[in-house]
């Protein structure tokens, strides 16, 4: 035997895409099937429910789903950073609550210093929640990566910790009025949660710029390549010289950050700060965040996905609302359909890898 | 040692094993002598543990038979050959850490008592029969996670022994012993012979095997090359059959002519669970050159390569790379300071299996193809396309999933992830570990032409024809130190083997 190698036929890297999808036959179709199954099922969703209701593409009807649906994408979307990981957010309910309670607190009865009380513009006023929840993210993210402690176990513990801040902060009660006074200049805060601009409620803009960020983050930056990494292969990534500590506190920022996002919205949409506000919301961005596609062993998943599963749980929650089906089928609806999305999503896998191996 | 007439208990005749179109074993014929102990040797991918698989009823051969006392067997499970009196101990151990030593042994099988519940009196009471027949004192009941690894093995080896076994197979089992258990373990073979129970014995430690064995068979690329009783071998001869002559040709080596020190490394020390896993190891790889670190598992090679890359931490010694000292011990900090590493597992270390070709390509290298903070699809194709045509990676595309490339594709992903960082100095651990021969050669040319270009090379392998082939100077490695360096050319392979069993550090330079 000799040095001579085979006359390595240098491949050009062919175009993008699997070989293997360019030529239609019925594992292709099917592997289309399954990866446009949430839209699939969206659309599903509404021409059931349309039927069902007339009531159901009404303009009031679809102003309010489409809200309800953006809080839980904000919220969905901060998670699905963490999920790409490999880790898990269970505190984004209660960040959003306790978000809702300090920008609550600071509009109705402002910042008490000794011998003067402080009023923020509504502006700064929600600066400061955002800023509350990122730095509610970021111990999340030194628990876990400093200190060693399993995700689910840390953002468990943060979960009870931020609600009982929430209601210290009012000592359980409410602050009922937010509309803030001219003579305080604080007023404006309404606007983010009850108005509308171009026929959409602000609450949905703000959700297509977090969408539209958070896309070009996950699929144009260094660090939202490195966030996949890191759910993909941790050690590797270690290996590849990413600093995988800072990317996971990073993603819990995030996730603080568009958790507080969330319970502003909703905290101005009803017009009021209660400590118990976005209650189990974590389990619905969760949720979002899986039928959306995304692997809870992280490395895979997509925004996209995710605002569409946001989607979906929202139209099929207030669908069934809607047409009368009683709370506990719903419940009985939204579990099974989570559990499917899943099931498909195994599917997928699947037939993935059989066309690959061909 | 030998009895005069040695009686042969279990033959595999004409064995072969194919894998899809690999074909691991050819036309094998292996025999295994009653009382004794049988030692085989052979390089990685020479077919042990296929054979020992087929013997252990893990795997079925494609052709040939298995002759147990004369009479043909098949073995249709592990279970079912266990049946039959053959137990296998694996080179990993496969213990519960948390269980009892008890509860181990018979973990699957435990002795029932009243309305089927585990009786725990016959367990201990049989534990400790075992146990003294291994002659060990050993508490049943103590976790086996509490005990050190040398008796861990021992536990494995109880597990055997528990039930009536004739023949013993131990795959490798002294890789992570110290010299004390290695002497306890070869006692406790000593002992299990005079009983009658046959041993067979993988290993690679040459010097070690020589001291227990009685007959030794060497396996060769799926081929038996030699059989002989151990009293009429030498150590010479057996590292000749394992290597085989006329391969040295395999990877030719042009040695380059080297330049000035791009790396130097001196006193480097890390501590590890059980005394220092790297004990002042200095070096210095030039200009063009490529550095072979030789060593047996355990040696310390891999511990090297990552202290050097940032990713285990070092308590002394001190690493410069073109005359600047490397300080901040990260990955990151050793990858701008001009150093990439190739690591040994390349599907647990290297590859991001979840992204593509392309994505893995480019993760060490994201921040120099950002351009404000974006990453331009466009530099990012072109930057992994040449990597790729560089290396003739084979892929469907640059955006195919890493996981339907070959094993050598697949390697020279991770190595293609290494020089897009334009590495002063290139780390591989194990470079060809797990890839066909053919890739094997190509890596070979591909490091050569790397050193040709001026990078420096250090690579570590447990492999004598691989170093001897593409080193231009080999080190090797003892547990944790530097036992031996020797210019490639200038050095036999007993020299390396006598090298890599030393325990004495290796002084000056020659």
């Amino acid at each position: 035997m000799t040095a001579t190698v085979k006359g390595e036929t240098r491949s050009a890297p062919a175009p993008d895409g699997p070989a293997a999808a360019s030529r239609w036959s019925p594992r292709a179709g099917l592997l289309l099937l399954l990866r446009g199954r949430t839209a699939i099922v969206l659309v599903l969703l509404i021409v059931v429910f349309h039927t069902l209701s007339p009531h159901y593409l009404s303009d009031s009807n679809l102003l309010l789903m489409t809200k309800h649906v953006s809080i839980n994408a904000i919220l969905a979307i901060g998670v699905t950073f963490v999920i790409l990981t490999g880790g898990i957010d269970l505190s984004v309910g209660s960040i959003a609550g306790l978000a809702g309670m300090i920008c609550g607190g600071l509009l109705y009865e402002g910042l008490r210093l000794p011998g003067d009380t402080v009023y923020f513009s509504a502006v700064m006023v929600i600066l400061i929640g955002i800023l509350a929840g990122t730095g509610v993210g970021a111990l999340n993210g030194l628990l876990i990566t400093r200190l060693r402690v399993a995700p689910f176990i840390a953002t468990l513990g943060m979960l009870y910790v931020a609600r009982g801040f929430a209601s210290l902060r009012s000592d359980g009660g409410t602050f009922p009025d937010l509309a803030g006074r001219p003579a305080r200049g604080n007023t404006g805060f309404s606007i983010i949660g009850v108005n509308t601009w171009l026929g959409l409620p602000v609450a949905v803009w703000i959700m297509v710029v977090v969408a539209a960020a958070a896309i070009l983050v996950t699929t144009r930056t260094p660090f939202g390549r490195r966030v996949y990494a890191v759910g993909g292969n941790e050690r590797a990534a270690v290996l590849a010289g990413i600093r995988t500590g800072r990317i996971k506190t990073a993603t819990y920022m995030i996730s603080g950050a568009c958790a507080a996002l969330a319970g502003l919205l909703l905290t101005s949409e009803l017009g009021a700060a209660y400590p118990d506000t976005a209650t189990t919301y974590e389990l619905n961005a969760i949720a979002a965040a899986v039928l959306g596609g995304t692997s809870l062993f992280g490395g895979r998943g997509t925004i996209a996905g995710t605002v569409m599963g946001a989607f979906v749980i929202g139209f099929l929650s207030d669908g069934l609302v809607l047409v009368g089906v009683s709370a506990f089928w719903q419940l009985v609806v939204k579990g099974s359909v989570i559990v499917l999305a899943v099931v498909m999503e195994q599917a997928q896998q699947r037939v993935q890898a059989r066309m690959a191996a061909h | 040692m030998t009895a005069p007439a040695s009686r042969p208990l279990l033959v595999a005749e004409n064995v072969s094993k194919s894998y899809g179109g690999v074909r691991a074993l050819r036309e094998v014929t292996f025999t295994a002598y009653h009382g004794e102990v049988n030692v085989l040797v052979g390089e990685n991918g020479a077919g042990k543990s296929t054979l020992m698989k087929i013997l252990a009823g893990a795997e079925s051969p494609t052709a040939g038979r298995i002759l147990l006392d004369g009479a043909e067997v098949t073995f249709r499970s592990p279970r079912d050959a266990m049946s039959h009196g053959i137990g296998i101990i694996h080179q990993e151990l496969s213990l519960f850490p948390d269980l009892s030593i008890a509860e181990n042994i018979f973990a699957g099988r435990e002795p029932r008592g009243a309305l089927g519940m585990v009786d725990f009196a016959a367990e201990k009471a049989r534990t400790a029969a075992v146990l003294a027949r291994l002659g060990r004192r050993l508490d049943p009941g103590t976790p086996v996670g509490l005990l050190p690894i040398g008796q861990q093995q021992l536990v494995e080896i109880a597990r055997v022994l528990a039930e009536d076994v004739r023949v013993l197979i131990m795959d490798e089992p002294t890789s992570a012993l110290s010299n004390q258990e290695v002497d306890t373990l070869f006692e406790v073979m000593d002992d299990l012979r005079r009983d009658g129970v046959t041993v067979i014995y993988i290993s690679h430690r040459l010097e070690e095997f020589r001291r227990i064995g009685d007959h030794v068979t060497v396996l060769r690329d799926g081929t038996l090359v030699a059989h002989a009783p151990m009293t009429e071998t030498d150590t010479g001869w057996i590292v000749r059959q394992m290597v085989g002559r006329g391969q040295e040709g395999l990877f030719a080596r042009d040695s380059a002519a080297t330049g000035e020190v791009l790396m130097s490394v001196t006193g480097l020390t890390a501590p590890g669970p059980a005394g220092a896993v790297l004990d002042s190891v200095s070096l210095e790889v030039r200009r063009g050159e490529v550095v072979g670190v030789y060593g047996l598992m355990g040696a310390g090679r891999t511990e090297l390569m990552e202290c050097l890359m940032g990713a285990r931490q070092a308590t002394e010694g001190e690493i410069r790379v073109r005359g600047r000292v490397c300080a901040e011990a990260t990955v990151p900090a050793r990858l701008a300071a001009g150093l990439a590493l190739v690591p040994e597992d390349r599907q647990r270390e290297g590859l991001v299996q979840t992204m593509s070709v392309q994505n893995n390509v480019l993760l060490s290298s994201l921040t120099a193809l950002a351009r404000r903070w974006l990453l331009s699809p466009r530099r990012e194709r072109a930057g992994a396309g040449e990597q790729v045509a560089d290396l003739a990676i084979k892929t469907p595309g640059l955006r195919a999933e890493v996981t339907a490339l070959s094993g050598g594709n697949q390697q020279k992903v991770v190595l293609a992830r290494a020089l897009l960082t334009e590495p002063t100095v290139l780390l591989l651990d194990e470079p060809t570990r797990g890839v066909d021969v053919g890739a094997k050669a190509e890596i070979a040319r591909v490091i050569g032409d790397l050193a040709g270009r001026g990078l420096g090379v250090l690579f570590a392998s447990s492999e004598l024809a691989e170093v001897m082939a593409m080193a231009d100077r080999i080190l090797v490695m003892a547990k944790g130190r530097i036992t031996g360096e020797f210019q490639a050319g200038q050095v036999s392979e007993k020299e390396l083997v006598a090298a890599s069993a030393s325990d004495k550090a290796f002084g000056g330079r020659p």
